[in-house]
């Protein structure tokens, strides 16, 4: 199972998430969504440790963690 | 596997209509999770204002009503003594609470009405078009003040925590700020704070949160919380500006 669940439908690719994790696991995808916007991916699953600091940035709940 | 971060029940599942990198999504997000801990969805009310906020009753999972627009502390006003059991809250914008709505914050607060008020200050009117708020910061470019603001000729900033932090009926009083994440955990706090003050009974309750607006400042999102950082917390210090001891 994930770590962390991204709702790709709900990102705007504002970057707050990217920009905050400590171990810079997140990057933007290559593919768009229906809003048009390029949701984040998870790089490297395997190095999360589920710090929440994603999730708690984001403004617009793309995130659910686990752990 | 154990889930630390979910969805608050206080939230439907509706995707924001926000730009990116929006503070509002977060503001929503705090407020819920906040309901869920203090398990008073069931009994919360809240107003939603004018503004880019003006589709919170399409996003909060408790009983909502839409204020004309600055009038949401009057109209939380009258749920709550009709309803002096519910929980009331306002959520309102700069335009809206520190412009046309300043009468009725302040005498709402100076009656000691038990509301919350959780106050988004970003420093400009978004939804119309990023024009100057009073909150707009000294020289900064918007719509209207596109040389910058002028002090001379429009005045200066509002600042809504130091000018309700001498009227008595007020309770509790702080301001916020929500660019990183210690401050988001401290912003959340005070909102809880403020809610529990409610419940108690012990009176007005006010959370300024700082805000950034990306799309009308014309900046990315980060360089927004960048902006709110270091400029927008020069001029409106975080802190509790008033608390009712017991």
């Amino acid at each position: 199972m994930k770590k962390l669940v991204i709702d790709v439908e709900r990102c705007k690719s504002c970057g707050i998430c990217i920009e905050h994790c400590p171990a810079g696991l997140l990057v933007l995808s290559r593919e768009i969504n229906s809003k048009g916007y390029r949701p984040v991916r998870m790089k490297d699953e395997e190095k999360c440790n589920s710090c929440l600091l994603c999730a708690l940035v984001c403004p617009d709940l793309v995130i659910t963690v686990y752990r | 596997m154990r889930l630390i971060k979910g969805y608050p029940v206080s939230l439907k599942e509706k995707e924001f209509h926000y730009c990116p990198g929006c503070t509002h999504g977060l503001a929503h997000r705090l407020i819920a999770e906040v309901l869920d801990e203090l398990e008073i969805r069931e009994e919360a009310i809240g107003v939603a204002s004018v503004g880019c906020s003006v589709l919170a009753y399409e996003y909060f999972n408790c009983d909502m009503q839409q204020a004309a627009h600055g009038r949401a502390p009057a109209v939380a006003t009258g749920i709550k003594r009709v309803h002096p059991d519910k929980v009331v809250f306002t959520y309102q914008g700069d335009g809206d609470l520190a412009s046309i709505g300043l009468a009725e914050l302040i005498h709402a607060a100076n009656r000691g009405e038990k509301i919350t008020v959780i106050f988004i200050n970003n420093a400009i009117y978004g939804m119309t078009g990023g024009q100057m708020a009073p909150t707009t910061l000294p020289g900064q470019r918007t719509s209207t003040s596109p040389a910058g603001r002028s002090s001379s000729e429009t005045g200066f900033p509002l600042k809504i925590a130091e000018l309700l932090s001498t009227v008595e009926g007020v309770a509790y009083l702080a301001r916020v700020s929500l660019h990183d994440p210690a401050h988001i955990v401290e912003g959340k706090r005070a909102i809880k704070t403020a809610f529990e003050y409610q419940l108690a009974g012990r009176g007005f309750s006010l959370v300024e949160i700082l805000a950034a607006c990306p799309t009308n400042w014309g900046m990315t999102p980060l360089k927004a919380l960048e902006f709110v950082r270091d400029e927008m917390l020069k001029v409106y210090p975080k802190g509790v500006y008033r608390r009712l001891e017991k």
